[in-house]
């Protein structure tokens, strides 16, 4: 509206024409982005202000904080050298017995158990024990006689650690990083050193579906480019009807064809090639065949796009000069369907790394990826904390591999628009 | 025809071959699956396994007569077609506004407006979640119809804006310069002329709506269950023949969706064929 306004007054006052055009074409710019603004900020309110919620509660914390008010304020300036002073123990004596009036102890003592095991039971037992408020002076004494783990410098490191309102305690559990009783970054115990394993666990089955996937796909889509394109666009029904059937219908045809008395067992055995049924599913085996089944048309696709922007020219070429078909494979063809295996093996080896359903439905306990371990902490133990670390973890991975891809498929299209 | 039908040397010979052994191989990986599961749904027996004891539509028949099966049918057309019409909408408008915006930003901003296809599920499922929960949009249609438009649109965008790259721009100046307000250049103008791209954009935002079940698996109450959620939890506690049939019904439509957008694609290359 303002744009129009403008352009009208001043083609009253005579601007050059140069100007005009110029200003109308900042309205034209104006109402090309007004349509697209809907989008965005539907988006921003049903994707990026969710995930950026997600982000920021990888990094709160303040149950503590709230919990242990008083506590939390005598520890601020506490040096964490030695233990803390007579002023400290009777916030907390006062806090606990405060949280324990109003029932809301649990979340702290939820929050402090998450930085050291056995942190709920010395909370509990200190409430129990704590009948009334100490006289003053007598607060360390008679906390000390309660629980002597109020004797430990750690039980207040970890008070104070967790006193907030951000952390990167839950970040660094998700990289089996902790902070010991001096601040320094160690290693965790490793009881709760687990995610480094997920973590290369989900990369591993990603990189093994993604070359599983490579070298199935590639000579199908080898196949696929060149042959005439009537029997191509046939064949290529192949590989678009799996692509459209339901993720679930997929998993479970998979778990039908591979169970114990499944067909494939069946097969095998009314074959005598096998006595026992073998296990095929319900461990890395199954999930690797069913995630790269689910798969494998992320990876034809590009692949075959790319195939088909090479010209035949180039290999007949190379056979005229006298290569053998081999090194004309090797020297000419490869090379130019790098652009197209980078794509594939990158948008592969991304939809693979978030899997859930998959591996949720047909992996054992051993082959659970990252995505099965935010949701159990989202939905069964309510960390939210540590599933938004983890969450965080996996999104900037997935990040960093879509700028790569970006790039791969930005260059292909400049490429592939010279050919043309 | 192609080259690789004047096969010159034995071992180019033995190299195709093999291409079309090891193709065959990957297309029966790729297809049997999918065909394995169909006959089981027309057993008279009640274990998954061959050879079928008998042919009988009770699966399907205890499909259709189980409220659980056809409410979560019915989530799933709702949800579908809610989410497809919101973000046709949503798509259509940003495709048409990306077509004529010009800036240094816009990689950005396409970069955003599809970032949903790529980030993983889950992310997306917890951080709505936690969202939405709070403001009561979990357990809710409105929550999961928002939530798949979000993950629908990108490809919206996509469709409808590969069809605007191949429109003509002059034909909607012809039409301004004939006197066309731009609400009636764009029905009678633009809109024939992109329709196929719409279609086929409705079709993937159907269909992403239709087979998405991360979302409602963190999302759905019990009353916005939808078929693949309610085919999660089967296949979870034990595979029944009525999953089988449900899978078979799940496939059905997939193989229409295909249908339909292979039958626009030809209309589109048949059109592209005669204004050559």
């Amino acid at each position: 509206m303002t744009a129009a306004f403008l352009t009208g007054a001043d083609a009253e006052t005579k601007v050059p024409l140069k100007r005009r055009l110029k200003q109308a074409e900042r309205a034209r710019q104006l109402k090309a982005l007004a349509l697209v603004v809907p989008l965005l900020l539907f988006l921003l309110f049903t994707f990026a202000g969710p995930i950026a919620g997600m982000l920021w509660r990888a990094v709160d914390d303040r149950e503590v904080r709230q919990v242990l008010p008083q506590t939390v304020a005598a520890l601020a300036n506490w040096d964490g050298k030695d233990l803390p002073d007579e002023k400290a123990y009777a916030a907390l004596a006062s806090d606990i017995q405060a949280a324990r009036a109003s029932g809301t102890l649990a979340i702290a003592a939820k929050r402090l158990n998450y930085a050291l095991n056995g942190f709920r039971s010395i909370l509990t037992s200190t409430a129990r024990n704590l009948k009334t408020v100490p006289a003053p002076g007598t607060a360390k004494e008679t906390l000390d006689k309660i629980n002597p783990a109020w004797r430990e410098r750690t039980t207040w490191t970890t008070i104070k650690d967790a006193s907030g309102p951000v952390t990167g305690f839950y970040l660094l559990a998700a990289l089996d990083l902790t902070r010991n009783a001096d601040g320094a970054i160690v290693a965790a115990p490793p009881d709760q050193a687990i995610y480094r394993d997920v973590f290369a666990r989900t990369f591993l089955i990603s990189l093994g579906v993604t070359l599983l996937c490579l070298i199935l796909g590639f000579p199908v889509a080898y196949l696929l480019a060149a042959l005439p394109p009537g029997r191509s666009n046939l064949l290529m029904i192949f590989v678009l009807l799996p692509f459209w059937t339901s993720l679930l219908v997929r998993t479970c045809a998979w778990i039908v064809l591979l169970q114990s008395n499944g067909v494939v067992n069946d097969s095998l055995r009314w074959l005598g090639i096998i006595d026992e049924p073998l296990r095929l599913i319900y461990n890395r085996f199954g999930v690797c065949v069913a995630m790269t089944h689910v798969l494998l048309p992320f990876m034809i696709l590009p692949l075959y796009s790319s195939m088909k922007a090479i010209s035949p020219a180039y290999m007949r070429a190379a056979a005229s000069l006298g290569a053998p078909p081999l090194t004309a494979f090797l020297r000419i063809y490869l090379p130019q369907t790098l652009p197209g295996i980078g794509a594939g093996s990158l948008l592969v080896f991304i939809l693979a790394l978030g899997y859930y359903i998959t591996p949720a439905l047909v992996g054992g306990a051993a082959d659970q990826m990252i995505s099965y371990f935010i949701a159990l902490y989202t939905t069964e133990t309510a960390n939210w904390g540590l599933a938004s670390a983890l969450g965080a973890v996996l999104l900037l991975a997935t990040i960093l591999l879509a700028l790569v891809y970006g790039k791969l498929v930005q260059g292909q299209q400049v490429t592939g628009g010279m050919k043309n | 025809m192609s080259d690789n039908l004047s096969l010159r040397t034995p071992s180019q010979r033995i190299a195709w071959t093999a291409t079309i052994v090891i193709s065959t191989l990957v297309f029966i990986f790729l297809i049997a699956p999918i065909l394995a599961i169909m006959p089981l749904s027309f057993s008279s027996g009640s274990y998954l396994t061959y050879p079928l004891p008998g042919l009988s539509l009770r699966w399907y028949d205890d499909f259709i007569n189980s409220p659980r099966w056809m409410n979560s049918l019915k989530n799933s057309m709702i949800i579908g077609v809610a989410s497809t019409l919101l973000s046709m909408v949503l798509g259509t408008l940003a495709a048409l506004g990306l077509a004529q915006w010009k800036s240094r930003f816009k990689p950005l901003v396409l970069a955003f407006v599809l970032s949903p296809v790529v980030v993983p599920g889950v992310i997306t499922a917890v951080g709505l979640y936690f969202f939405f929960a709070p403001i009561g949009l979990t357990g809710s249609y409105l929550g999961l119809i928002l939530a798949h438009t979000a993950l629908a649109t990108p490809f919206v965008v996509i469709t409808v804006g590969a069809t605007l790259q191949s429109f003509d721009t002059n034909l909607a100046r012809a039409a301004a310069s004939l006197g066309a307000s731009p609400l009636y250049a764009f029905r009678r103008v633009i809109l024939p002329l992109i329709l196929p791209g719409l279609a086929s954009g409705a079709l993937f935002a159907f269909a992403t709506s239709f087979d998405e079940v991360v979302i409602v698996l963190f999302m759905a109450g019990p009353e916005q269950r939808t078929l693949p959620r309610e085919m999660f939890s089967g296949i979870r506690e034990n595979i029944s023949p009525t999953i089988t049939a449900a899978a078979v019904i799940l496939t059905t439509v997939s193989v229409i969706l295909l249908a339909t957008l292979e039958g626009l694609r030809r209309r589109n290359e048949r059109l592209k064929g005669s204004s050559n």
